[in-house]
């Protein structure tokens, strides 16, 4: 409406990692309370953490960590003018998210059939600390995969764009945008999959 | 609008589109920055009605006009009303908007489509917040922190209520990005970073505290919720959570927010002085260092609200000491801000009345704040009178006063026609004289022990609340005053042209009202913001 064309691909990166920092940070809050509940009820974190299947919880960091692999040689080939190839490549990224969410379906299903949710009656009767760290692993996965479901969405969305030539080789900024709002999401998993599958 | 004579070049009319729709999908930070000033000061009357209602039912012991349920809402929404909906977005939202990007020589900010998107999801959130005060359990109850465990079994509404602040935070969070990347970016040629005038600056130290403070808010907020809904357990005692927690996360977010409200009002007041003094700003860099000191520091020091919380010696040691770094830059900027008059060419027309009692009245409210951040002075005084008192001073006295100063110096110059100046000087001293009536007199009452938040007191603490009160009714007589006179003025007012006030910052270089592109070509700046041996007036 401004009713001139301005574009700063520099400015539109540097708005995007500062709105990546917020995504860390609002992870952080919950990082914060992990760290103070740990110190708190370390042998509950422990059988809480053992109760985690780490084989699924390995297989979803090697997904994650393949489908941010896509999503950065989506650029590259965007950037090489290969529209076809980035299309296929974010459909890739998209297909690792949806193996991603499924994988995480099954683990979470399986903590349900256990009685294990939040607020449930077998953890209100187990030990405090117990009930703490399911609740902040269903909290920190929970919405780490409702970040999983926004990046993906967010990459289809390009996608389109991309196979609609809006998006090509002289601009593709949003592209570069979306592929680093999916490594970070990426990054967090990175985070939470040692602490709490891992570590304890 | 269409009645305003302007001439056809300004942002008001010259796409040719004056709709309502093309308001409220514009993407020029003016009309933005309008809408947001609008919103936010609509938002501030119901804030204030709220506050005028509080204030008859504590003129007198026991019930006056409403039970205490009612007391309780009231005291909670106008905290949310004024805090998240008003001083928070209000100057990066309203004055940032509008007067920034010009004052860098840019055409408007970096992202004016997510600039947009802002004021939206803002409007949203204020939307939900309203929406819960008049739906399920009803208005909420807690008061504006939210506190845990009261907060996660109160039946009233808080679910919805704290879903709309989260709505209201993101919206604080894309400000925050937009700025950054705005003054990094699109500053003109010649416009180095000691060439900004101060009110950007502050913008700029504001809006990173928006960035790194904000998302704390938001995950509280979510676990708050999550709390509700899904019974999480994590601040609950009997589930192994710790409700102090809570109060931690929510003071990480909650105390720099104190800075989101109070720097871009230090900028304001770092702008209009000079300019009525007629001389270059005293200190210009230490005025622009303390803003990101106060920045920084100001992160550091939440704990000071939490001194009876039950933390640790050491931890409350380590954050009254904290707290008192803070004063250091803050009292750089009123020891300049006094250097700046000394031996000035001072007027006192509106803008500088309202500058000057922002000095005295955020000086009265530091310095209580240093009686409530010392531990060994704070444990008599907590959740007092003495608090309100402060806080008000701060947040009113501070902000609300050089929001005021911004209305009477900036809002001119984006209508084209000017308020008279007698009465808003008569309003000044309304206000002025009513806030110190209705805020000091709370700061006496809670040295004597009238706590805060409840709804009955004893009768020895009778008279000086009745003093209050008429203090309150004063004020709002002043504001409404100052109202009047403002809109009146800028509708049908005498025509504002060039630059009366003689500002060296290129805001005042450019056409009145400004034009949708705000320069015609490429500015270039050429001298600082406070050198003045150039201006006509």
């Amino acid at each position: 409406m401004s009713g001139h064309e301005h574009r700063d691909d520099y400015g539109a990166k540097l708005g995007m990692w500062l709105f990546l920092f917020t995504e860390l940070l609002l992870f952080g809050g919950l990082f914060l309370l992990y760290a103070v509940y740990l110190k708190r009820y370390p042998h509950e974190f422990a059988t809480g953490g053992k109760q985690l299947n780490w084989v699924l919880g390995s297989v979803n960091t090697v997904i994650l960590l393949t489908s941010s692999l896509a999503a950065a040689m989506a650029v590259t080939a965007i950037q090489r003018g290969e529209a076809r190839r980035t299309v296929a490549l974010l459909g890739g990224t998209i297909l690792c998210a949806a193996g991603f969410m499924a994988i995480k379906y099954v683990e979470w299903s399986s903590k349900f059939g256990h009685g294990i949710y939040p607020g449930s009656e077998h953890l209100k009767a187990g030990p405090p600390g117990e009930s703490v760290f399911f609740s902040l692993y269903f909290l920190s996965t929970g919405i780490h995969g409702l970040h999983v479901v926004i990046g993906a969405i967010l990459l289809g969305w390009i996608a389109f764009k991309v196979r609609g030539g809006e998006l090509h080789a002289g601009n593709n900024i949003l592209l570069e945008n979306g592929a680093l709002y999916w490594h970070l999401v990426d990054l967090i998993w990175i985070f939470i999959f040692p602490l709490y599958y891992l570590i304890l | 609008m269409s009645d305003m004579q302007q001439a056809a070049t300004s942002f008001w009319n010259d796409t040719g589109k004056t709709g309502l729709t093309s308001w409220i999908f514009s993407t020029d930070h003016k009309r933005i920055g309008l809408l947001y000033f609008y919103t936010t000061i609509g938002f501030f009357l119901v804030g204030v009605v709220l506050g005028l209602l509080l204030r008859i039912e504590l003129m007198a012991p026991g019930r006056t006009i409403m039970g205490p349920q009612t007391y309780n809402a009231l005291f909670t929404v106008h905290g949310v009303v004024m805090i998240f909906l008003f001083i928070i977005p209000g100057i990066p939202g309203a004055f940032g908007n509008m007067v920034m990007p010009i004052q860098i020589g840019a055409r408007d900010v970096s992202f004016p489509r997510l600039n947009l998107l802002s004021w939206w999801l803002y409007i949203i959130g204020a939307v939900i917040i309203l929406t819960s005060l008049f739906s399920g359990g009803g208005a909420p109850d807690t008061g504006w922190t939210f506190y845990v465990p009261f907060s996660s079994r109160t039946g009233t509404n808080v679910s919805l209520a704290v879903f709309g602040v989260f709505i209201v935070g993101f919206s604080s969070i894309l400000t925050g990005v937009n700025f950054v990347t705005t003054i990094h970016r699109l500053r003109a040629e010649g416009m180095t970073w000691f060439r900004l005038p101060l009110f950007t600056w502050s913008l700029y130290a504001t809006a990173w505290v928006q960035i790194l403070a904000t998302p704390i808010l938001a995950i509280t907020l979510v676990l708050v919720m999550a709390e509700r809904v899904l019974g999480t357990g994590l601040f609950d005692p009997t589930r192994g959570g710790d409700p102090v927690m809570y109060q931690h996360l929510f003071w990480i977010y909650s105390h720099p927010a104190v800075y989101i409200m109070i720097l871009p009002a230090m900028g304001i007041v770092s702008d209009i002085i000079p300019v009525f003094s007629r001389k270059p700003i005293f200190g210009y860099k230490m005025i622009a260092f303390s803003s990101l000191a106060i920045a920084a520091a100001g992160s550091l020091v939440w704990g000071h609200h939490m001194f009876t919380s039950g933390m640790s010696d050491t931890a409350v040691v380590v954050f009254s000491f904290l707290t008192f770094i803070v004063a250091i830059p803050s009292a750089i900027k009123v020891f300049n801000w006094i250097s700046t008059l000394y031996k000035g060419s001072i007027s006192l027309e509106a803008p500088m009345l309202f500058a000057l009692s922002f000095i005295l009245l955020f000086s009265i409210g530091g310095l209580s704040g240093l009686i409530l951040g010392a531990a060994a002075t704070d444990v008599h005084v907590h959740d007092t009178h003495f608090v309100v008192g402060h806080f008000h001073y701060v947040m009113f006295g501070g902000t609300g006063f050089a929001i005021f100063a911004a209305m009477h110096y900036w809002l001119p110059k984006f209508y084209g026609r000017r308020y008279r100046e007698k009465p808003a000087i008569i309003a000044w001293g309304l206000m002025f004289t009513g806030f110190n009536v209705l805020y000091f007199t709370m700061q006496v009452l809670g040295m004597r022990g009238m706590p805060r938040r409840y709804y009955d007191y004893l009768p020895e603490f009778g008279p000086l609340n009745l003093v209050a009160t008429v203090g309150s009714w004063i004020l709002a007589a002043g504001l409404i005053l100052m109202l009047v006179n403002l809109f009146r003025g800028l509708f049908w007012g005498e025509p504002f042209v060039g630059n009366p006030w003689g500002g060296a910052t290129l805001e005042w270089s450019v056409a009145t009202p400004p034009p949708t592109e705000n320069f015609e070509g490429e500015p270039v700046a050429t001298h600082g913001p406070y050198d003045f041996s150039g201006v006509k007036k």
